[in-house]
Formats: C-alpha cells, sequence, structure tokens
C-alpha cells in the first residue's frame, strides 16, 4: 500500500493500520465483540513491524499494562468494546492521576450488563464523564466513517501526548464492522520526547516516579487545580464538528457517529422536502463543540438524535443554555435508527417549531 | 579504612514511614543492595503497589511507578515489553499480591514475563489497620476475624510459592524470612539471583519473604518475630519451590 492509494478496509483494522502508521508499537488487549479484529490485525502486524502485541487475562490487565507502557514513554494503545470500559475504568483513572497519555477505543455496544453485540451509543456518559473514580476527563473522539477512524488515530495519539490525557475513541459496532474506501497516511515519525517517563534514568538525569498519590490534601489539590489548567486549554482550543447545512437551518440536528451517518441522510431528504434542517456532528465529544452550537443563529428548534435513550441531548441543551428547544430522537437494543424514522422527527419538529 | 555500614545508593536517603519491627525497611535494602551489586539502578524500574509499601516509591533510587491495588505485574508488564532491556520489578503485599492481584500473578507469571516480583507476606492488612488478609493463618485474630479465622467460612490461607512453582513461566519461586541475620542473609541471595535471573532472561521470578507486623498483630517486635517462627513459618516453610537454574 502507498499513500494517496485508496484501499477497502473494514473500520476495526483500518484503525488498527492507522495505529500503526501513527508509530505505535505497543498494543495490550482482551478479545470482546466487536472490536475483536482491531486485536487480531494488531497480533498480525505488530511482530512485523517489530511491536509488541500482547493479549492480557483480562481488561483490568490490558489497560494496566498500558499504564505501565505509557508511563515508560512509549505510544500505545488498547481496544475494547462496552462492557471492556467498566472493567478498565479502574485503570483509566490512574492513567488520568498519573498524567499518562494513551489512546483507548471504545468500539460501542449495546449494554446495560452482557447486552448486545449489536452497535449502540450508550456508553457516551462514561466517555464524557471520565468514567472512573475523580475528577478527570479524558479527550474523546468520535469518528463517524471509515476514513475518520483512520484520521483521528494520529491526532488522538498527538492531543494525547500534548496534555498528557487519555483520550478515547468512540467508536461503534456498525463503524468497526463496515467497510469503506479509505487512504491511509504516511508514517508518522519524529514522536515527541518525554522526558518524565519512568525508563530507567541512566544515572544521566533524577528518577522519574509516576505516581497518583498525593496524601496531603493541599498538595493534591493543587496537583488537581493544574490539570483541570491544562483541561481549560483543551477546552478552548481543540472543540472540533462538522457542520452541515447549518447556516439558514431552522431544525439542527446533532448527532455524533453511526447516528450522524443516518442523520445526513435524513438532512438531505428533508431538504428535499423544504425543510432547512442541518446538522451539527460533533467530533470531540469531549471537549464538547459548544461553539458550534452557538452558530446555529437560525436554528428555531434542535433534535438530538442517538442509539441510547439520551445523553448527549444533555449536552446540546448545556451548549444553547437551554434557550432553544432541544428534544431527542433515540433507539435502543443495537438498533440503528433508519433515515425515515429521523425524518418523520425533524417533520414533526418542523411543524411545531419552523 | 574499616569497613562501614552505609546506606545502598539504590535507597533515597529520606526516612521510612514504616513502623518499628516492620521488616519493610530491611527488605528495601536488600532490593537496593542488589541493585548497586549488579549496577543496574539506572536502568531499573519499580512498581510501588497499594499497601503500606506504596510508599516504596519514595525510597528507591530508581525510576518508580505506582500501580492500582494488585496491578503491579500488568504495570510491570508493560515497562518490561516497552523496554526489555530494563530491568523490572514490584514490590507487593499479600493483600495486593494474593487477594486483588491474584489474577495478574497468576498470568505474569504463566508467561514467564521476565520481572521480579518481591511478595512480602505478614498474613495481615497492614495498610488499613489489620485486617484479615488470603494469607491470615487459620485460627489468626484480625479486625474482621475477631474471632480467629474460621476456615469453614472464610477458607484457607493460599500458600503462594507452591501455587505459581507448577506454572512452567516460573524461572524462581524461593520463600524466605527476614527475623534472623542468618535468614536476611538468605533473602539477600534469593532477591539477588531473581535479579540475576531476569538479567539472563530465564522468566518469571518471585521471592516471597515472610515478615513481620507487631503494629497490627498488636505484638512487641520481639514478640512478633517469635510468633512468626513459631506459627507462620510452619504454615509456610522456607525454601525454593521452583529454580529453573537448579534444574539445569
Amino acid at each position: 500500500m502507498t499513500a494517496s492509494e485508496k484501499v477497502l478496509m473494514k473500520g476495526n483494522e483500518a484503525l488498527a493500520e492507522a495505529a500503526i502508521l501513527a508509530g505505535c508499537r505497543h498494543f495490550f488487549g482482551y478479545p470482546i465483540t466487536p472490536q475483536t479484529e482491531v486485536a487480531a490485525y494488531m497480533s498480525k502486524r505488530l511482530p512485523k513491524v517489530g511491536g509488541c502485541y500482547l493479549q492480557a487475562e483480562s481488561e483490568v490487565a490490558s489497560v494496566n499494562m498500558v499504564l505501565g507502557a505509557g508511563a515508560a514513554g512509549v505510544r500505545v494503545m488498547t481496544s475494547t468494546s462496552s462492557p471492556g470500559v467498566s472493567l478498565m475504568a479502574e485503570g483509566i483513572s490512574y492513567i488520568a492521576g498519573c498524567d499518562v497519555p494513551c489512546l483507548i477505543i471504545n468500539v460501542q455496544r449495546a449494554g446495560p450488563g452482557l447486552g448486545g453485540i449489536q452497535p449502540a451509543q450508550g456508553d457516551y456518559w462514561q466517555a464524557t464523564r471520565g468514567c472512573g473514580h475523580g475528577d478527570f476527563r479524558l479527550i474523546v473522539l468520535a469518528p463517524s466513517t471509515v476514513q475518520e477512524m483512520v484520521d483521528l488515530v494520529s491526532v488522538a495519539f498527538d492531543l494525547g501526548d500534548r496534555y498528557r490525557v487519555p483520550v478515547m475513541i468512540l467508536s461503534d459496532g456498525l463503524l468497526g464492522q463496515m467497510m469503506e474506501p479509505v487512504v491511509l497516511p504516511e508514517p508518522q515519525g519524529g514522536l515527541p520526547p518525554k522526558p518524565w517517563a519512568a525508563c530507567g534514568h541512566g544515572g544521566a538525569r533524577e528518577r522519574n516516579v509516576v505516581n497518583s498519590l498525593y496524601i496531603e490534601p493541599p498538595e493534591l489539590e493543587e496537583i488537581i487545580a493544574r490539570r483541570f489548567d491544562r483541561y481549560a486549554g483543551i477546552e478552548a482550543s481543540e472543540q472540533r464538528c462538522e457542520s452541515y447545512l447549518t447556516e439558514d437551518a431552522d431544525v439542527v440536528l446533532a448527532a455524533y457517529g453511526a447516528s450522524a451517518r443516518v442523520c445526513r441522510s435524513a438532512v438531505d431528504a428533508a431538504r428535499g422536502k423544504g425543510i432547512r434542517a442541518g446538522m451539527v456532528r460533533p467530533i470531540t465529544l469531549w471537549p464538547f463543540p459548544v461553539s458550534a452550537f452557538g452558530q446555529c443563529k437560525a436554528a428555531k428548534a434542535f433534535l438530538t438524535v442517538e442509539m441510547s435513550t439520551g445523553q448527549m441531548v444533555e449536552d446540546v441543551r448545556l451548549a444553547v443554555n437551554c434557550g432553544r428547544p432541544v428534544e431527542f430522537f433515540g433507539r435502543t437494543g443495537g438498533i440503528v435508527p433508519s433515515p425515515a424514522e429521523v425524518l418523520a422527527r425533524i417533520e414533526d419538529v418542523a411543524g411545531r417549531y419552523a | 579504612m574499616p569497613a562501614r555500614f552505609e546506606r545502598p545508593k539504590a535507597l533515597v536517603d529520606v526516612p521510612m514511614h514504616y513502623c518499628p519491627g516492620c521488616t519493610h525497611g530491611i527488605i528495601h535494602r536488600l532490593v537496593a543492595e542488589t541493585l548497586d551489586e549488579l549496577g543496574c539502578e539506572g536502568r531499573t524500574v519499580g512498581i510501588a503497589s497499594v499497601g503500606c509499601s506504596v510508599f516504596s516509591y519514595k525510597y528507591f533510587g530508581c525510576d518508580m511507578i505506582q500501580a492500582p491495588h494488585g496491578r503491579a505485574p500488568a504495570v510491570a508488564t508493560g515497562v518490561k515489553r516497552s523496554f526489555p532491556g530494563d530491568v523490572v520489578f514490584t514490590y507487593q503485599g499479600d493483600g495486593d499480591l494474593a487477594a486483588i492481584g491474584t489474577a495478574e500473578t497468576v498470568h505474569a507469571a504463566t508467561r514467564g514475563e521476565n520481572i521480579t516480583v518481591i511478595f512480602i507476606n505478614n498474613a495481615i492488612y497492614g495498610m488499613t489497620g489489620g485486617q484479615m488478609a488470603p494469607t491470615t493463618l487459620p485460627g489468626q485474630i484480625t479486625q474482621t476475624s475477631p474471632y480467629g479465622r474460621d476456615v469453614r467460612e472464610a477458607g484457607y490461607p493460599i500458600r503462594v510459592c507452591e501455587m505459581l512453582s507448577t506454572l512452567d513461566g516460573v524461572a524462581l519461586a524461593q520463600r524466605v524470612s527476614a527475623d534472623s541475620v542468618k535468614e536476611v542473609r538468605n533473602a539477600k541471595k534469593a532477591i539477588r539471583k531473581a535479579f540475576e535471573y531476569q538479567i539472563a532472561g530465564r522468566g518469571f521470578t518471585l521471592v516471597e519473604v515472610v515478615s513481620a507486623c507487631p503494629t497490627n498483630w498488636g505484638m512487641s517486635p520481639r514478640d512478633s518475630l517469635q510468633w512468626l517462627r513459631d506459627n507462620m513459618i510452619p504454615y509456610y516453610p522456607l525454601g525454593v519451590y521452583k529454580d529453573k537454574g537448579a534444574e539445569e
């Protein structure tokens, strides 16, 4: 494969290859549907490029291997699906508390509990609210095409390194399993130095300690405050989204990932019927692209569409300060909403507000 | 010049927080002496676990990472797989290693993960104030076994060296004690052998040190060492349970 050549790839495999091209040589994981192709691809490719693929005994172990590798300063990732993230929550909290960068992939399936193996978006709160104990954040990126699965991987690693935070790509079973043509990027070189990493001081510097324990409350408060200063910088500089036909839109949809693909079709169909519809598609779920919603000057109402019972809708309401109506439509259980269902909701909202 | 008893270079010059009569200080010293003798402090990463020894990251002069409760072998695995030339050790207590971290311990061992585990077995949870541990002896009174550990309710203690010795990935599993000069010398030899095996790439090495916790046992340091000899050693016999070097 050469750069700029289009190849047909499954989302999970394209993401894995993109991670290797982004300089990731360490993968620790545990099998779970529907993300297993990421691990399978890594187990095949990483040994060929001098990397390390290791299948852990559990997600609890794999995320702690990620903590160790990340603390030692290498570009490292893991991949799992919803129940696996629950098991990783402890480790993710420690990773955030240790200010260790890493990449965590969640190819979402339906929950709660064992739920089902079909695509869902029920882990939005878990991803955007830190997902473990204590005050912390993950940068959360939400691709909606296989190409975007590829493009966001190097973005994720670079953001993680720049801000020393764990980054999650929140995908879903639909994006992970579907095939689309993609253009893979050139291999990324020149990864940033990590002078804080614990990999052996070599007698050449002071020892490094990677740690999340601060037994003195004022010291811990200071550490948390400095971490949240970094978060404020992320919120100010790293909001990403796509605004689709929003400039004159009376009804603005808000959707991410797989449901945004459906919404795009529904917006086009609504336009065909003379309804001025548009869509804000958050690409960063945290930081939430608040400013994009403020720019929807013409919007009379918003309609959030999710494969959940309504989670991101709360962030949309906050983004518009509850100043305009924000309605919700969702399917759950692993069911992807159809464009016709969404169009009917757009017509309903337009009829009442536009 | 007369020989002087000095602090090992691989120990940081700060006071330790350990209680009087606790054997952590001795065992820290043995690990640090080993790093000095093998000249490997600069390429060593230590993993502190949760429990009294969490603060070991303050005491060892090498790079240190503090792991979640029980997860030290997984964290060590991540470091070792990233820097195979590094020397990586964990320092864990019995609750950390043999209760909440049993899966991580067993799987690092069976993978033959090329790390060294220093396992402190004092039959009690120290940091949280003396609760029943997976290694608490039958009949032993603790805060959460106030009538003595009843094996019909609480099950039996785990003998970690014996359990791990069945796994092919284990290069060294040895139980030592820190209750006398003679046993401390033996412990030092075992710890040094474990690090030497790791550097030679032989596989997973674990040294279990039967230790005293006078504070939570409610005894004087002297009485606690005698209690250790009378009660712990019979249940946890000292010895070599697996040694790939000796088998060759």
